[in-house]
């Protein structure tokens, strides 16, 4: 039944990469301006790929839905990003990332693409230095390293609290280059709202101008989705406003298939909900994990002040579970331990849906400037957001919803099951398997645009020959006309709902049922629950406004309409994992001391979905990973 | 608390535009300010009116996306944030709150809040990069670079685009965000070869841009969210008229 082929080259993992790249077909630099490639989404990824292919020669044309290429949600990334320099003599390796990598993601990525990740680290660091990105650095003029989560070297490069604009910006003074020469042109505040096929084939996509409303097409010989994760089926996630799905669920709809959907990463260090009213969640860098130590009162519904509790009234639960980890234990625990916490009534703040973070010790121990020098800013915003001082109350800290490793289906050319269309970055599933280290998707997004892409789609474009597309095939006003006939529909309707109430309904349901842990029952509940909330938007959204100008609720309608579709999805295949693995934590499936519980012998399988028709169910297709370098093992953080 | 929110409301760039006054009820402290807008705007649709069109994305500061002038002040009345950043606790029951977009001609108004800062791309594209293509780059730690100058490199390049120095100049100057980018690449080695080239052809996109003269009053760099300091504007004219008096572009 499957019609996967990963194409995972054969040979030990250390040289499929290489020997993949001699076997690529080439483009020769004359017929390289005959080939016209559409990049949609300008962050990491878009942004490094769009640049690359225009300097090698290509035609570009790249899109966005803000109103400049420079704020793509990449931008927001604080930590770092990983590279295996080895600069500072730890013992770092490719292999030790790799090995890191794989088995942070709870062994479900695939060896090849993590390897080559690993391998193309390094160039990363070489090429963002020399566009003048002012990465950390020490008194002696070399780069500055610091640790990160789920490693114990010393790889990760960063700026300041501020490492995913500092990149973002570099990719970006790549991409304004070729602009500038010509060899891009850029279409911002513009949303590509379908594919367009023909035999079978990528050819080109059809998109909205935010401003005036106009619905129009472009054309293309290859079409690379780099419009990063879907969090946002959340509603309250630590996702931009405008990040969506639709791009992928659209091509998802022509045949895409859609692989772990179910795979999303809770961080546990995000500032709490503090009402209806709230629109997104921010997160604080787990740094702030070093330091600070995670309690809740021992007592059930303490509702004291946190300085009226002794001592010997706090659990300090973390440490006591997990002594050789403590409050360093990697994501998915600390999340689902606070969680956990919550669920037994011992929450903390007016909604109970907090834990304290606290650094009163560190201040004892290393006085309140030392604090003030590791984590200022962190520190600043927290009592921005909140109002509260945390150098004199603890922090309340509450897990959000982050990144989505589950995404379109790629092989190791990063295309997806239709030809001519590929996917890069969070927008695909490749590497991540099913937890994602920090400072890892910053690696990724740049890995896929700049060293990546430019070697894989050649060989495509090779085969298919540079003729151009033809732009009279009736299927660009097909798929223009479906797209003209959804806006019409939705201000049509006319109903009695906003958009949002949609999104929050959806995010609540999502939330509870599919976040941090799941179940059978409650997961069955979520499809019922779902295809009402689906029933009832299309009966009763009420969109404001014409289609021929801004509308920023008609633009909010689709994304909704498409996230509450993915959400059906993401149940279904959190459903059929009959086992738990990294973020996917089924209550079903756990060790006798809480633990995930993984399933090799039946689950050790990409789940990669198949659009069957509105309505209908999707059908799964399975590529099994083959584990060749890595042995499986158990996590354990005891 | 109760507000009373002034808001500039414009169809399209055709169109005139006028103040119109809504008032916003039970608004809690901890709201940011967009998010008093969100409720302002889910009040409005429920009532069959058109919501506020105003920009906005990652809501923490850093995408440069939000834009409204607050009380005469770009992001208004704090310094150091943008909009998404400020919180309702700093304002108080009963206030009213004038909100307007940046008004510049080089950044016409598109609907309502939301303006077109296209030019500041444009600016970035006629030379504010290291002409670099991927790939054949030396090893990083090949170009030391003392601390001293990639922290001020760092400072200058936390600019995010925003468009508040533009909005709060008198002459509505885009000096600030220009020179943040010339100092962040001529303080660095890799910035070098192109440093003459570079700053020349930045300033005469600005200018063609219609952006204002800069007369040193130092608005922009007070109300920068990110504090970007108004040395880099003495920086970038120094780097001008050196540049002007080697220039090659004669």
């Amino acid at each position: 039944m499957t019609k996967l082929d990963s194409k995972i080259p054969e040979g030990p993992v250390a040289e499929k990469w290489t020997k993949h790249k001699f076997n690529l077909k080439l483009v020769n630099p004359a017929n390289k301006r005959k080939y016209d490639i559409i990049v949609v989404g300008t962050g990491l990824a878009g942004a490094s790929a769009a640049a690359t292919l225009a300097e090698l020669g290509y035609n570009v044309k790249a899109f966005c839905f803000q109103d400049s290429p420079r704020r793509a949600h990449s931008i927001a990334a604080q930590g770092g990003i990983n590279a295996a320099k080895n600069y500072q003599n730890d013992g770092d390796s490719i292999f030790r990332l790799f090995y890191d990598t794989v088995k942070g993601g709870d062994y479900r990525a695939r060896e090849g693409n993590v390897y080559r990740l690993a391998e193309v680290s390094v160039n990363i660091i070489d090429q963002c230095v020399a566009q003048g990105v002012p990465f950390a650095r020490e008194y002696g003029g070399l780069l500055d390293n610091r640790s990160f989560g789920g490693a114990q070297v010393s790889r990760t490069f960063y700026a300041r609290g501020q490492t995913g604009q500092q990149l973002l910006l570099g990719a970006y003074s790549a991409l304004s280059r070729q602009i500038g020469l010509g060899n891009v042109k850029m279409y911002s505040r513009t949303e590509m709202l379908d594919l367009v096929m023909i035999d079978g084939a990528a050819k080109g996509i059809v998109t909205r101008d935010l401003v005036t409303g106009e619905i129009t097409s472009h054309a293309g010989h290859a079409v690379l989705l780099c419009t990063g994760g879907y969090g946002n089926v959340f509603y309250l996630s630590t996702n931009a406003q405008g990040s969506n799905v639709t791009a992928a669920w659209r091509a998802h709809k022509k045949g895409a298939f859609f692989a772990n959907p179910c795979f999303t990463q809770i961080h546990p260090t995000c500032i709490p909900v503090s009402g209806d009213h709230q629109s997104k969640l921010t997160l604080m860098s787990e740094s702030l994990r070093n330091d600070g130590r995670v309690w809740v009162p021992k007592k059930v519904g303490d509702k004291r002040n946190p300085s009226e509790i002794a001592e010997d009234e706090r659990d300090y639960f973390l440490e006591r579970k997990y002594p050789s980890f403590g409050n360093l234990v990697p994501r998915d625990v600390a999340s689902r331990n606070a969680k956990e916490q919550c669920d037994a009534d011992k929450g903390v703040g007016s909604s109970g849906l907090a834990v304290y973070l606290d650094f009163a010790d560190a201040i004892k121990r290393l006085g309140e400037n030392s604090v003030r020098a590791k984590y200022g800013n962190l520190f600043d915003m927290y009592a921005q957001i909140t109002g509260e001082n945390p150098y004199k109350n603890p922090m309340r800290i509450y897990p959000a919803v982050h990144y989505t490793m589950g995404g379109l289906w790629v092989d190791y050319n990063l295309m997806t099951t239709i030809p001519g269309l590929y996917a890069l970055g969070e927008a695909n599933f490749s590497d991540h398997g099913a937890n994602r280290l920090g400072a890892s998707a910053l690696m990724q997004g740049l890995a896929d645009g700049y060293f990546v892409i430019p070697y894989t789609v050649g060989d495509y474009l090779a085969g298919i020959g540079p003729k151009a597309v033809d732009k009279n095939h009736p299927a660009f006003k097909e798929a223009e006309d479906k797209v003209k006939a959804q806006t019409k529909k939705f201000l049509s309707i006319k109903g009695t709902k906003s958009v949002t109430h949609y999104h929050r309904e959806l995010g609540r349901i999502m939330w509870d049922y599919c976040g941090m842990a799941r179940n059978a029952e409650g997961l069955t509940k979520a499809k019922g629950l779902i295809k009402e909330l689906k029933e009832d938007f299309w009966k009763n959204v009420k969109v404001l406004g014409e289609g021929e100008e801004l509308n920023q609720s008609l633009e909010k309608a689709g994304r909704v309409a498409d996230f509450i579709e993915l959400g059906a999805l993401m149940v279904e295949d959190a459903l059929n994992r009959n086992e738990s693995c990294g973020g996917h934590f089924r209550e079903e499936y756990q060790t006798e001391e809480n633990e995930a519980k993984r399933d090799d012998d039946n689950y050790a399988y990409v789940a990669a979905w198949e659009f069957k028709g509105e309505d209908k169910a999707e059908e799964l297709h399975k590529e099994n990973l083959k584990f060749e370098t890595v042995k499986l093992t158990q996590r354990s953080y005891k | 608390m109760n507000l009373t929110v002034k808001v500039w409301r414009q169809k399209n760039s055709k169109s005139e535009g006028k103040m119109v006054s809504y008032n916003v009820k039970d608004v809690s402290p901890d709201m940011s300010f967009l998010e008093m807008f969100d409720v302002l705007n889910e009040d409005l649709i429920s009532k069959g009116d058109e919501p506020i069109a105003f920009d906005h994305d990652c809501r923490e500061g850093i995408c440069g996306m939000c834009s409204m002038y607050i009380n005469g002040r770009a992001h208004g009345p704090k310094t150091g944030i943008t909009t998404c950043q400020l919180h309702m606790r700093s304002f108080k029951d009963g206030d009213t709150i004038v909100v307007e977009p940046w008004r510049a001609s080089a950044f016409p108004v598109i609907k309502d809040l939301v303006v077109d800062r296209g030019a500041f791309d444009r600016i970035i594209n006629a030379g504010g990069f290291v002409s670099v293509n991927t790939g054949g780059v030396p090893d990083a730690n090949a170009i030391p670079i003392s601390k001293i100058d990639a922290d001020a490199a760092f400072d200058a390049a936390t600019c995010i685009g925003c468009g508040a120095c533009v909005a709060s100049c008198k002459n509505a100057s885009a000096s600030l965000f220009v020179a943040a980018k010339i100092t962040q690449l001529a303080l660095l080695p890799q910035g070098q070869v192109e440093r003459a080239s570079r700053v020349e052809k930045m300033v005469a996109q600005m200018e063609a841009e219609g952006f204002g003269a800069c007369t040193n009053t130092g608005a922009c760099s007070v109300e920068c969210p990110k504090e970007i300091s108004q040395d880099t504007i003495a920086k970038m004219n120094r780097e001008y008229y050196a540049a002007k008096a080697s220039s090659k572009n004669l």
